[in-house]
């Protein structure tokens, strides 16, 4: 399988540039590739795949009958990002958690931004991912969002935008590191050729991320990962988490509030627990507080974490940042609280509450994209040059039940990266979602989780709807810098087998 | 290590457990009635009554032909005590316990659970059964080498050999009763030829044939009851599972052997003791079938007492006048 008869036609692709030339930054793979002896990749991609059964690496789908786990389909042509562009885009990604926490803060505190008039009132009241409950809340080291997601999408202009912040419950990074393994095992010699920067550091990050949220005095903080259970979509994640920080996985039931603190059951007694990597929804960790008929979270919660006697990551009520609408002001908030210009650009995005951009929307519906605000993982959404005139005329119904649930983006042709389909390479448009921790400084992990569309001329890349992941190289310039190790030569992989 | 954890190994450990001996019940009944002279009725029901499940089973089948009767207790997804309904719960539990048990356990019940749940969909399985029960058995010790290999022996693998010994020391129970069962309407065979055969087949399908032999020799009724039930070094043997067991719960308290600081401790620890000072001249002359019973109601709260002790929540939190936290 070669690259011969690949054209990139006239999309952006991430490894091949003009006049079809091989990008400096895809060179050595696409080298190795076209080296490789004919059937060999496909044998390479087939063997990756049975490695990702084997080792479980599933998802479960909603509206499946009862549990039903999926593989997320993977790639083996990674997505390559140059050491400059990723720098570019840390510093973006660093400039943005930092604006978004401010603002949080602010929302739930004195609301100055909204003072100033620089995000009208209107928008902050309808809000649906505000929490009354978190007004006044001081979480630790004043940071609200620890852990965050943030999808990017680059247009044929060669630009990249961001799409989407994920301040709440962020997941995919454990496909990070899983496919990286695969990948290591698959192409030892492009990893020994180029330089990669490691992922693999991610789980020690999180834990001490995690751990630096702990109250005040306690030395060795019990750190546990609260999952909804094993019929979330995310469980795979939870549990691979937990294990790979070498801390407890608990659900609701496992913990109670007694004496202002948080306990776990344990066989010999109850443990007190410190720090608690939330992965459910803020509506679910507290019926006390929140939704009175959940049973997935701990009664009382929210009172120990206002007394500051235990840590939550993320805090509660981080989706007022992420909400849709609050998306269109994130370069006004970046310049109000950081008096900076945004670095990474937003999207266009029409506000369908403003009455003359509702208008436009109404009227342009074949060519934007439409999304609910308060919606995630591709459902509520409408591609307009997808769609028909009769999904469109009940879109428009929606919207205009309902203004302020809506935002309208011009839709971009995302960039494209060149993916196995039935034995040959086509181009399959991506996004990428970097993955940011924010505890006593920012860490920005050097990959991220590429998601590609693997219907052809698709623009959704969610796991939920049909898409598929590859892996991310972020390459670095420095000779001294970290840089990914491979113990096993190429020759022991020639055969397709991986490692069984 | 959390309650529910060790609640879900221990369960995960038990259901897989079952499972295989349902197979093996199944089994033994299979060589009987081969062995049964030509034009003597199929004895099926007894099975079902031994289950307890006997009501819901008249319900929804009716007759208790072998059909019926393989249907209902292998691959009917609705009894909950079904080979397939054990091996759901048994992944179930494993997947809610997977950063804790090894990838390779994991794996291992994954493909039990694979080949159980194919064979729900294949009719040539229950036409032939012998090979399914065959596999099932062999699934279940291959998940049982797979965690002595490569699960650390602590806390989590003793609350997993705790459930896995007790349910076998049941199940072992129960197939000596399947025997009795059918021997009650065929007293005057007692020390035929074919009631020599009867207790061979209970033998192989508790894979005592061969170690008995070793032991004993000659095929004896009593000898056979005395090493299913009294023998220590035999691994299916009661006795031998209830040691086990004793062994495991004081690993995870660490009571003294001797001692005991909980409900189970104490009624393992007495269990054990008849046992030992038992004889079985004694238990079959004043009935095996009662003795086999009272056995089945101390073990079932021996169960209920590693509950209470272990998994239920009803513990009072400790007070925290210890440690204070102050915010920064």
């Amino acid at each position: 399988m070669k690259f011969l008869s690949y054209r990139p036609g006239s999309l952006f692709d991430e490894m091949f540039g003009e006049n079809d030339a091989p990008r400096a930054v895809a060179k050595p793979l696409i080298d190795i590739i076209q080296s490789l002896p004919e059937g060999e990749l496909l044998r390479r991609q087939q063997s990756a795949e049975r490695a990702l059964l084997q080792m479980g690496i599933t998802f479960n789908v909603y509206g499946d009958s009862a549990g039903t786990e999926k593989i997320f389909p993977f790639d083996l042509v990674p997505r390559i990002v140059s050491s400059a562009e990723w720098s570019w885009l840390e510093r973006g990604l660093k400039q943005r958690i930092t604006a978004l926490n401010l603002f949080i803060d602010d929302i739930y505190h004195d609301q100055k931004i909204i003072k100033d008039k620089v995000v009208p009132v209107e928008i902050m009241r309808s809000a649906r991912s505000f929490r009354e409950q978190c007004v006044g809340l001081n979480p630790p080291l004043g940071i609200w969002c620890h852990i965050c997601g943030t999808d990017l999408v680059r247009h044929r202009d060669g630009q990249i935008y961001v799409l989407e912040d994920n301040l709440r419950c962020p997941s995919g990074v454990s496909y990070v590191l899983e496919n990286r393994v695969v990948m290591k095992r698959t192409f030892p010699r492009v990893f020994e050729a180029s330089r990669i920067r490691p992922v693999a550091e991610y789980p020690s990050r999180l834990r001490d991320m995690l751990e630096s949220l702990a109250p005040a005095g306690v030395e060795t903080p019990r750190v546990v990962v609260l999952t909804p259970g094993i019929y979330n979509s995310a469980y795979f994640e939870h549990s691979f988490l937990a294990q790979q920080m070498g801390v407890e996985l608990v659900e609701g039931r496992d913990l109670v509030v007694s004496d202002g603190f948080v306990w776990m059951r344990t066989t010999k007694g109850f443990e007190r627990v410190d720090v608690i990597y939330r992965r459910i929804d803020d509506d679910f960790i507290d019926p006390k507080a929140f939704r009175p008929d959940s049973v997935l979270g701990v009664a009382g919660l929210m009172d120990v974490y206002r007394a500051g006697n235990v840590g939550l990551a993320n805090a509660p009520g981080t989706g007022v940042a992420d909400d849709k609408v609050v998306y269109a002001y994130v370069p006004k908030i970046v310049e109000y609280y950081l008096k900076q210009e945004i670095i990474i650009p937003n999207v266009p995005t029409y506000v369908c509450a403003d009455p003359k951009e509702l208008t436009y929307v109404l009227e342009h519906l074949d060519e934007l994209v439409v999304k609910a605000a308060n919606e995630s993982g591709g459902y509520g959404m409408l591609v307009g040059p997808h769609s028909t005139p009769e999904l469109r005329a009940e879109f428009a119904k929606h919207i205009q039940a309902n203004p302020r649930n809506y935002i309208a983006q011009p839709t971009l042709s995302l960039s494209q990266v060149p993916t196995i389909i039935d034995g040959h390479f086509e181009g399959r448009h991506v996004d990428l979602r970097p993955y940011i921790l924010y505890g006593r400084d920012i860490f920005v992990l050097p990959g991220g989780l590429t998601r590609v569309a693997l219907k052809k001329g698709s623009l959704v890349v969610n796991s939920s709807q049909g898409g598929g992941s590859k892996d991310t190289w972020v390459l670095t310039d420095d000779p001294r810098a970290v840089r990914e190790r491979i113990a096993v030569e190429e020759p022991a992989l020639a055969t397709g087998a991986l490692g069984n | 290590m959390l309650s529910r954890v060790a609640d879900s190994i221990y369960w995960m450990s038990r259901y897989i457990e079952r499972a295989e001996n349902v197979a093996r019940f199944i089994d033994v009944n299979l060589h009987l009635m081969l062995d049964l002279p030509t034009g003597s009725d199929q004895q099926w029901r007894p099975l079902v009554d031994t289950t307890g499940d006997h009501e819901e089973f008249a319900r929804r089948f009716g007759e208790a032909t072998q059909a019926n009767v393989i249907q209902f207790l292998t691959l009917d997804p609705d009894n909950p005590n079904s080979i397939l309904s054990c091996l759901r719960a048994a992944r179930e539990n494993a997947r809610s316990v997977r950063e804790v048990i090894s990838s390779e356990m994991w794996e291992q019940l994954n493909k039990f659970y694979l080949m159980v749940n194919s064979a729900g969909t294949d009719p040539d399985v229950l036409a032939d059964p012998h090979e399914f029960f065959s596999n099932v058995r062999m699934s279940s010790h291959l998940f049982v080498g797979v965690t002595e290999a490569t699960m650390t022996h602590g806390e989590g693998w003793h609350f997993g050999r705790l459930g896995r010994m007790l349910e076998r020391a049941d199940k072992t129970s129960r197939i000596l009763d399947v025997k009795y069962y059918i021997l009650l309407p065929t007293v005057a065979h007692v020390g035929t030829t074919f009631d020599d055969l009867q207790w061979a087949a209970v033998l192989r399908s508790t894979s005592a044939f061969e170690m008995y032999r070793k032991t004993h020799g000659r095929i004896d009724p009593r000898r056979i009851v005395e090493f299913l039930l009294l023998d220590t070094e035999f691994p299916r043997a009661i006795h031998h599972c209830l040691i086990a067991s004793r062994e495991s719960i004081h690993a995870i308290t660490g009571t003294p052997t001797g001692l005991f600081r909980n409900p189970a401790e104490q009624l393992l620890a007495q269990l054990c003791a008849d046992l030992a000072y038992g004889q079985v001249d004694d238990i079959v002359n004043a009935g095996l079938h009662e003795y086999l019973d009272g056995l089945q109601t101390n073990m079932n709260q021996v169960g209920t007492s590693v509950a209470e002790t272990f998994f239920a929540a009803k513990m009072a939190p400790p007070s925290t006048r210890k440690r204070t936290a102050i915010r920064a």
